[in-house]
């Protein structure tokens, strides 16, 4: 047995078991971990749902070998991930880098906890700047931020279809309130819904005598020559921005008549959506956007945005890391006004961001 | 085109002369090693995983499958790989920089771990690649561009003696060696052994080579030869450490 036995179960349960329950629906065949908190309960789940589904799971000696021993699966043509969280993301960084070199596609998933350093274990929104740039090179990941727990089970599922589809590293950013907090999902057999699961390919141990009947594979992610390199990063850029148009996504509410729009990702955008349902109660034009894939971003869309409202109000668990994408996405888009609420490492409530809005306008 | 003479049949002939530098022991080292891929046919179901360093320069050297990866990081790729197909049979191959210093943490574990692969440590007590600094295996007094007055074994340590650390946290199954490029109907016979023994499924493989690097050492052919034999020889010894069959004893 290795597929899930249900079609469709309603379930109340933590993130982190809705991550394990999604991997197995998505076919992962091998889960490497370190712990950290919090994302433990990944492997404990995982640990636990093992045998029952035949899959495999490592406890590494730390992240570097969490990463790259799931980068050995992938090249065995397994779908692997991995899971971690603040100083593991940092970690990750190197394992990463390699796998955007080499286009190999692991999932890893992230749920933030507050930093820098240690920090605490329990929830920050700051490791935006890690998951879409970190690492020494041009940021060829794709990030999706969630705000739930469906969407825990289902961008998950979506995460290793779109890194088997288009073999750049795919990573799910959650935090420690989605991994720590029960609340409701419905779980499902993709592919009882329709859903047509991208299968893994095998890099290396094909069939066949290397170089009698077919050529041995060589991959490698160093190269003798500025040209060599500067061939490589063109064409692989060229090709993450193929496949941006077709992934990038955003959510948005009420923008048509909207005076004020508020910007938020992850489980912050959920205050977003009751502040802005709240505000409209009251006869405020309030509107909301939220990016879910954070790499690539919704440049477009969030442009769009701009064009029929532009005083922005951005909400964050962290100093300014989503603030720095969506400045980007809007660089020459004149803006009438912007403002933040910034609570590094600290939840934020609808009534904070009602409050703000009624006190600033 | 290269004409095959005495190349052995798994070296793939379009990337050869190989890149290392004149007098360097990888092209020995390899040359065992494809001999014993030829003589044990497992081209077919091999996978080779190059570090970084010097031993980098190895991802094109074989008509066998192979992954370049990070300093240090080899072993972790190959224990991916082993355990997702374990049918397939893995060699790490780095230098005494990417085992003992960047990696160790990797290689202790491995080998507590008793991972079915096979993990070949290049010896030749010195960053070659990046220019000749001192590491982990330099010796004592040794000159390098880190340790330009010779190496301080109070301020820096002593050499890592990397078999014999191997041998002592191994579990049964585990094969460790020391062979060296001065004596390569040794290195050969230990090169197999610890191939088969993957092959069996005993165990972690772990073999350490005596090599040289003329390069950094500035040293002429009998200087090398020289420095490999007597210096690099009173300290690292020769041998085996640890087979399937002496491990049956214990208990």
């Amino acid at each position: 047995m290795d597929k899930l036995s249900h079609e469709e179960k309603r379930a109340f349960m933590t993130g982190n078991e809705a991550v394990a329950w999604a991997a197995v629906a998505a076919g992962a065949e091998i889960m490497n971990g370190y712990p950290i908190t919090p994302q433990n309960e990944i492997m404990h789940y995982w640990t636990r749902l093992a045998p029952k589904f035949n899959k495999k799971f490592l406890q590494t000696e730390d992240e570097l070998s969490a990463g790259f021993t799931t980068i050995g699966g992938v090249l065995g043509g397994k779908k692997a991930f991995s899971a971690t969280a603040g100083p593991g993301t940092t970690l990750f960084q190197e394992p990463l880098s390699m796998a955007e070199m080499m286009r190999i596609p692991m999932v890893l998933v992230v749920q933030q906890r507050g930093g820098p350093s240690t920090a605490t274990v329990i929830y920050s929104q700051q490791e935006v700047n890690l998951v879409t740039f970190g690492g020494n090179g041009e940021g060829w990941r794709i990030v999706y931020s969630t705000s739930s727990h469906q969407e825990l089970y289902d961008y998950t599922i979506k995460a290793f279809d779109a890194a088997w589809k288009y073999r750049f590293p795919a990573i799910i950013l959650g935090d420690g309130y989605q991994a720590k907090m029960r609340e409701s999902l419905l779980m499902y057999n993709p592919e009882e819904r329709g859903i047509l699961l991208v299968q893994p390919e095998v890099f290396v141990g094909k069939p066949g005598l290397p170089g009698r009947d077919r050529p041995a594979d060589h991959l490698r992610n160093a190269f003798s020559v500025e040209e060599e390199l500067f061939e490589a990063a063109m064409n692989i850029q060229q090709e993450y921005d193929k496949m941006a148009a077709e992934i990038v996504e955003a959510d948005e509410q009420q923008i048509d008549d909207a005076k004020v729009v508020i910007i938020a990702h992850g489980v912050v955008s959920r205050a977003a959506v009751a502040a802005m349902n709240r505000l409209r109660a009251k006869g405020h034009k309030v509107g909301y956007f939220r990016p879910i894939t954070l790499r690539p971003f919704p440049e477009k869309q969030l442009q769009a945005v701009a064009e029929k409202c532009s005083n922005f109000l951005l909400v964050e668990s962290a100093l300014g890391q989503l603030a720095r994408l969506f400045k980007e996405a809007l660089f020459n888009v004149p803006i009438k006004s912007f403002q933040t609420i910034y609570k590094p490492g600290v939840g934020i409530t609808a009534e904070e961001i009602v409050e703000h809005i009624e006190s600033h306008g | 085109m290269v004409e095959r003479l005495a190349m052995p049949k798994s070296w793939r002939l379009d990337s050869k002369p190989h890149k290392f530098c004149p007098g360097c022991g990888h092209g020995m080292v390899l040359k065992v090693l494809g001999e014993v891929i030829d003589e044990l046919a497992i081209q077919e179901k091999l996978i080779f995983g190059v570090d970084i360093g010097c031993s980098l320069l190895a991802w094109d050297f074989f008509d066998v499958d192979t992954v370049q990866t990070h300093h240090g990081r080899t072993n972790p790729v190959m224990v991916g790989i082993k355990r997702a197909r374990p049918e397939l049979l893995c060699i790490a191959y780095m230098g005494d920089g990417g085992a003992y210093a960047i990696g160790s943490q990797h290689l202790v574990n491995v080998a507590f771990r008793n991972e079915k692969i096979m993990a070949i440590v290049v010896n030749n007590c010195n960053y070659g690649m990046t220019g000749g600094q001192m590491s982990p295996t330099t010796l004592p007094g040794q000159k390098t561009e880190t340790s330009p007055y010779g190496r301080d074994a109070k301020e820096t340590g002593s050499p890592t003696l990397g078999p014999e650390m191997v041998a002592a946290i191994a579990s049964p199954g585990a094969y460790v060696a020391r062979g060296s490029v001065t004596n390569l109907k040794q290195l050969k016979k230990f090169m197999k052994k610890a191939v088969e023994n993957q092959l069996a499924g005993n165990g972690f493989s772990f073999l350490e080579v005596i090599s040289c690097c003329p390069t950094n050492w500035r040293t002429n052919a009998k200087q090398t030869w020289a420095f490999m034999e007597e210096e690099m020889g009173r300290y690292f010894k020769t041998g085996e450490l640890l087979t399937a069959e002496k491990d049956e004893g214990h208990s």
